[in-house]
């Protein structure tokens, strides 16, 4: 069973993914049994088979798939994971904030595909939980990814207010350089 | 200027350590060369044509005297000697060696420096006005506008892997001095006088998106005619969201977002962009006035002498010699160097001065580490321990007092920074092309040098006038060649370098893509060329016309028929592709 990296621990993985079908679209039946994630256009061809089932889903969007497509079905998904096609491709990064910020989803989100050590602290920023970061990844180091700053300028889902206004933060200068008058 | 917060040290620290780690790591082999590439690009490091090149950020172009010392001293020890200010206010080191790098990012964050974003696709170091707080023109000072940008820019969680590069410039003075229009969101600081858009006397910007050189060069649209300054960040949130969402990531030369206003059309990016603001308007992210208050007192003014009644002008300052013709030489070199280096102040008694990094033999923008040295020593003595970088690659005393002025020349001329030629055709901006870029299809500075000593002659050279000439080594434009008076732009043809010219590209607010004028021509034509438009110019100018005046009034036509004359090729009577991209 592979490990993912869930509410920054180390955890087994008990979900079960299925491929974008290249072909056709696999049957409702023929689907493993046990919680599965399944792509956007297997959700939305066969929603209430899926929900019949009454085993946990989930569906991951790809990175050009709008996170709008699952505005009003986020009550009945157990995950949302976006796909990361190439580390280079941030638009899961906007996918993420607009499912959170924007239609206020609460459970688990899932960064999947080219999810590497580096990215990690930026992810979790915008509102990932979770991370199943690439197969070769050393996930124990990858871990570390999620420290990488102490600090951060910018309100985002981690924490909603900017720095500026913050309220504990110490903004006083520094007088290592700058002007001498 | 702008000093570190605890946290400001604290991330920067904390980046240079990050680096320090994925170098390591990549050395170790966990780590791919693909994999580590777009990460050391956002920390500078790139690798040219002759290895690495690390371009150090300046960020909106404000250096303190003790930085550059500390420049000085990198490049003594981990490079050269010298470095390069390039039109984006950075700096670049061509010869750092690849393992070393992290050390130097360790340096400069013990003297409040890094090289984040100075390179790949994401929000990259942003640019404004070098005679910020100072100019007589302005509006108030863009400074704490950069800074905020800066902070909301650095590490942003959510736009470190766009489509490609976002530039953003800042300009507060009536004259527009970054090229606002040349960039991906321009931003034009104004105030709200009548009430028009809410309370009267409130500051805001008007916002420029789409505009970019490059392969293909186009000129920024109105985006918001006035932005009301606290939504400065929500907005910008907004625009990198459809941006980041809907930017084309197939084709490298159509991801910049004038790609994406070109096809979408500024209404419905603008629509766009405003649903996306909506839901974030007037939250967490709305900026207070205490943090403009915060910003605002952190470049407040240094302590100006009190005007004196008499006013001391710098040209009083010089010794008034009765003696022989050295003197009078040295007199007249005083006069064209105050005439063309130093520059209005909006307090009695002051001064701005460029310091010329374009003295012919000299490649633009390059420096010494003594140079920089003096300069650093020069600021503390005459401008208050600070200068600034210009995107015409040249360094900026903002603060030197009238009385100083001949002193700090001699000082300047002494070390070779005292080139009496800002605004003038040999302040050429130029890239590095061919001698260290790998993208170059040619050599710019041998040309540029071609071209500086045409006009040797500084009689004939101040009596030309302003024009702005420059150097690109192939479409990637980073000397902004299409936005030149005279715009010349590297091209390979079966593996010689020849050039194309362009005429008639403006700056300001009235910016323009200069024109093709026809076939290229081999490097040796070049400097005749530029001559035999200089002389079409000279001979139809009225009354002290500059350049581009004679230019816009007669047309591209005779500079066209005359450079191409005898030569047996023949000009373009067409538009090139450039204009026809200028939808602006
Ligand atoms: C030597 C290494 C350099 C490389 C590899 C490089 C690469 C590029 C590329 C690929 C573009 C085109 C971007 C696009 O069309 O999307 C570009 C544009 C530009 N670069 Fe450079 N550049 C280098 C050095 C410089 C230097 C030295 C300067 C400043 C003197 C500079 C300033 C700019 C500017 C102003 C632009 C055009 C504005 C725009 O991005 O639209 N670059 N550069
Ligand atoms: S214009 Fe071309 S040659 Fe010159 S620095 Fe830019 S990419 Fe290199």
């Amino acid at each position: 069973m592979t490990r993912i990296i869930r509410n920054a621990r180390i955890e087994e993985d008990h979900w079960t993914r299925i491929d974008a079908a290249t072909e056709a679209m696999p049957d409702t039946p023929s689907l493993p049994s046990g919680p599965i994630l399944v792509p956007l256009a297997l959700w939305q061809a066969q929603r209430a088979a899926l929900i019949a089932r009454g085993t946990p889903v989930g569906v991951w969007l790809d990175a050009g798939e709008d996170a709008a497509a699952l505005a009003n079905d986020l009550s009945q998904l157990d995950l949302i994971a976006v796909n990361f096609p190439k580390f280079t491709d941030g638009r899961g990064y906007s996918s993420a904030r607009t499912l959170r910020e924007r239609y206020g989803y609460r459970g688990e989100l899932r960064a999947i595909g080219d999810v590497l050590l580096d990215q990690l602290f930026f992810m979790h920023r915008c509102g990932f939980d979770a991370f199943a970061v690439r197969a070769d990844t050393d996930i124990e180091r990858a871990l570390a990814g999620l420290h990488s700053f102490s600090d951060s300028y910018q309100g985002a889902v981690d924490t909603p207010l900017p720095h500026f206004r913050r309220g504990d933060v110490d903004n006083s200068a520094t007088p290592t350089t700058g002007a001498t008058a | 200027m702008y000093r570190y917060t605890p946290t400001d040290q604290r991330l920067v620290d904390q980046r240079a350590s990050q680096f320090s780690d994925q170098m390591a790591r990549h050395a170790r082999g966990e780590l791919a060369a693909d994999e580590l590439r777009p990460l050391r690009l956002q920390n500078g490091l790139y690798i040219q044509r002759h290895g690495p090149m690390l371009r150090i950020a300046i960020p909106y172009g404000a250096l303190a005297a003790t930085q550059l010392r500390k420049l000085a001293d990198i490049t003594r020890r981990y490079d050269r000697g010298y470095g390069h200010f390039t039109t984006r206010q950075n700096l670049q080191l061509n010869w750092p060696k690849f393992e070393e790098t992290p050390r130097i990012l360790g340096e400069l964050a013990g003297v409040q420096m890094h090289a984040i974003q100075t390179s790949g696709n994401c929000i990259r170091n942003v640019t404004t006005d070098h005679f910020a707080g100072v100019a007589p023109d302005e509006l108030s000072d863009p400074r704490p506008y950069c800074e905020i940008l800066r902070q909301w820019s650095t590490l942003h969680p959510e736009f470190a892997f766009l489509p490609r590069k976002f530039k953003i410039a800042v300009n507060a003075a009536t004259t527009d001095r970054v090229l606002i229009r040349a960039h991906d969101i321009g931003l034009q600081l104004v105030r709200d006088d009548a009430g028009a858009f809410g309370p009267a006397g409130d500051y805001g910007l008007r916002v420029f998106v789409g505009g970019g050189l490059g392969r293909t060069p186009i000129l920024g649209q109105l985006l918001q005619e006035f932005l009301p300054r606290r939504h400065l960040l929500s907005f910008l949130d907004a625009v990198l969201r459809v941006y980041n969402r809907h930017g084309r990531r197939d084709n490298l030369y159509k991801a910049r977002i004038k790609i994406l206003v070109q096809s979408l059309g500024v209404d419905e990016f603008r629509r766009q962009v405003e649903a996306e603001w909506a839901l974030y308007r007037d939250g967490p992210l709305t900026l207070t006035d205490a943090e403009f208050a915060r910003m605002e007192a952190q470049f407040a003014p240094p302590a100006y002498r009190p005007a004196e009644t008499s006013a001391v002008s710098g040209e009083a300052a010089a010794p008034a010699t009765t003696a022989g013709n050295a003197e009078t030489e040295e007199r007249a070199e005083f006069v064209r160097w105050q005439e063309r280096c130093v520059h209005p102040h909006k307090v009695a008694g002051y001064a701005a001065v460029t310091l010329s990094l374009k003295k012919t033999g000299v490649a633009p923008g390059d420096i010494s580490a003594e140079q920089m040295d003096l300069v650093a020593d020069l600021a503390e003595q005459y401008s208050f321990g600070e200068l600034r970088v210009s995107h015409e690659q040249n360094l900026v005393l903002a603060d030197v007092h009238h009385s100083d002025l001949y002193a700090l020349w001699q000082r300047a001329r002494a070390a070779g920074l005292a080139t009496a030629n800002t605004g003038l055709i040999t302040d050429i901006i130029c890239c590095p092309g061919g001698d260290l870029c790998s993208l170059a299809n040619a050599r710019s500075v041998p040309v540029a040098q071609a071209i500086q000593l045409r006009f040797a002659d500084p009689q004939r050279l101040h009596a030309l006038g302003e024009v702005s000439l420059n150097v690109s080594g192939c479409m990637n434009s980073c000397s902004h060649h299409p936005v030149a008076d005279i715009g010349v732009l590297g091209v390979d043809k079966n593996g010689e370098e020849w050039y194309q010219i362009t005429l008639g590209g403006r700056t300001g607010h009235d910016a323009a893509i200069g024109s093709v004028i026809g076939p290229a021509f081999r490097a040796d034509e070049v400097p005749d060329i530029v001559d035999t438009l200089i002389a079409v110019h000279q001979e139809n100018a009225v009354g002290g016309e500059r350049f581009a005046d004679t230019l816009a009034r007669l047309g591209a036509a005779p500079y066209r028929e005359r450079a191409y004359a005898g030569r047996g090729r023949h000009p373009r009577q067409e538009r090139n592709t450039a204009d026809d991209a200028d939808h602006s």
